[in-house]
């Protein structure tokens, strides 16, 4: 049954899967960013309380879902690695972290930005964003946890563990508005009633939505195959691969 | 699956259980404390799990809506006063000496933080705007006037 799968558990193939793959989402992802943008920016409605200043959702949102995203990933990535021990999924942990730690990073900023004017503060201790920070100190510790190690089986297993035991983070960020009391509001698309958002700028919102996800992948892949280079430098493949980039380049010059 | 495989998979996912269960505990057991507020009937009544009313003096934060036509402001300072309702019987009068957020006006949720100066009134030294999570523009909130979209259910 999963004898197609079984080829990319070696380097070489997942390289040339992931180069191949690798102009889709960048093709996916721009063109999604541009309309988004404009049409989010520029033609979308005003809110009817916050005004133009509700516009910023259209970074935050789907920042803060891809940060989660990219944690989904690295679970499911660190799980695999970690029960049949495969490599290249230890590298999709340490590929993906320091990508998924920058949107939980733009998600923190562009929430306070958002929350100085409407809510009159840059921080509050609520649940949600708390458990948002802490999403990001895991990120960091999985970066360093990772870097610390000079052997690399060992660094990636580490890192997998540590994203396993981060794993809980998720629910907690997800139904924190739900179980306490916060500031910060209920989902407005993530839940299974209908999204509680005018169409013409639920629009928008989505594409943009896309267009994360899509650069996301499109990143991850970039970072995995540089991940794969630098752990199997020494093999043949990869010496060949160098050589044949080498001469095309002096042929070109 | 062979053997070794499968005591891996045991491993990682009793960790991953394990885990869940110790922090859901923690969690629950700090339940109160990681509420960001009280409403105006916690404060009156105690909260609605436990019973405990604040003490008289103690710092806390309260949210509710701003009762319609409550809101007072000194015409010559900075002062205003207010009170805040939720959908039960609490009502908690709010005085407040400072700026207040743009989305502040009356019908609006807001917390507050201050110390609470008797049963039913607060001295607040913050005042922050809450919003709901629905996004419409002005013409579609217009036509929506007068039927309650705006979710009170957020302050039980």
């Amino acid at each position: 049954m999963w004898k197609w799968l079984h080829p990319y558990a070696k380097a070489e193939k997942s390289y040339i899967l992931s180069g191949k793959l690798m102009p889709w989402f960048l093709a996916l992802a721009l063109p999604t960013f541009i309309v988004g943008m404009v049409w989010g920016l520029a033609f979308a409605p005003a809110d009817y309380q916050q005004g133009d200043s509700f516009r910023i959702i259209y970074i935050h949102v789907p920042a803060a879902m891809m940060a989660m995203g990219a944690y989904s990933t690295m679970a499911i990535a660190a799980f695999i690695g970690l029960v049949w021990q495969i490599r290249l999924a230890e590298m999709t942990v340490a590929a993906t972290a320091p990508i998924g730690a920058v949107y939980t990073f733009i998600a923190l900023f562009t929430g306070a930005a958002w929350g100085k004017p409407m809510w009159g503060a840059w921080w509050v201790w609520d649940a949600r964003l708390t458990s948002e920070l802490i999403l990001l100190f895991v990120y960091l510790g999985i970066i360093a946890l990772y870097n610390a190690f000079s052997d690399k089986v060992l660094a990636g297993r580490a890192a997998s563990i540590l994203t396993l035991v981060g794993v809980i983070n998720l629910p907690i960020i997800h139904f924190s508005v739900v179980w306490w009391n916060t500031l910060h509001q209920g989902a407005t698309i993530t839940k299974f009633d209908k999204p509680s958002m005018a169409t013409e700028m639920l629009i928008p919102l989505l594409i943009m939505i896309v267009s994360f996800a899509a650069f996301l992948g499109f990143m991850v892949l970039y970072r995995f195959r540089n991940e794969i280079l630098q752990r199997e430098s020494h093999r043949p493949w990869v010496i060949a691969l160098v050589k044949s980039s080498s001469s095309n380049d002096s042929q070109g010059a | 699956m062979n053997p070794r495989r499968k005591k891996r998979l045991l491993i990682t996912s009793s960790l991953i259980v394990g885990l869940s269960c110790a922090v859901g505990l923690t969690l629950f057991a700090l339940q109160q404390n990681i509420d960001l507020f009280y409403t105006p009937n916690e404060i009156i009544n105690g909260k609605n799990e436990t019973g405990i009313k604040p003490e008289i003096g103690q710092r806390l934060r309260v949210g509710g809506m701003v009762l319609n036509g409550s809101v007072q402001r000194d015409p010559d300072s900075l002062k205003v006063s207010f009170d805040l309702i939720d959908n039960q019987a609490g009502q908690i009068t709010v005085y407040f000496d400072g700026i207040l957020p743009d989305l502040f006006r009356e019908g609006q949720g807001i917390v507050a933080q201050g110390t609470l100066k008797s049963s039913n009134t607060i001295d607040a030294f913050e005042v922050l705007a809450k919003h709901d999570e629905e996004y419409m523009p002005p013409e579609v909130a217009d036509a929506l006037k007068g039927m309650d979209h705006l979710k009170t259910e957020q302050y039980k």
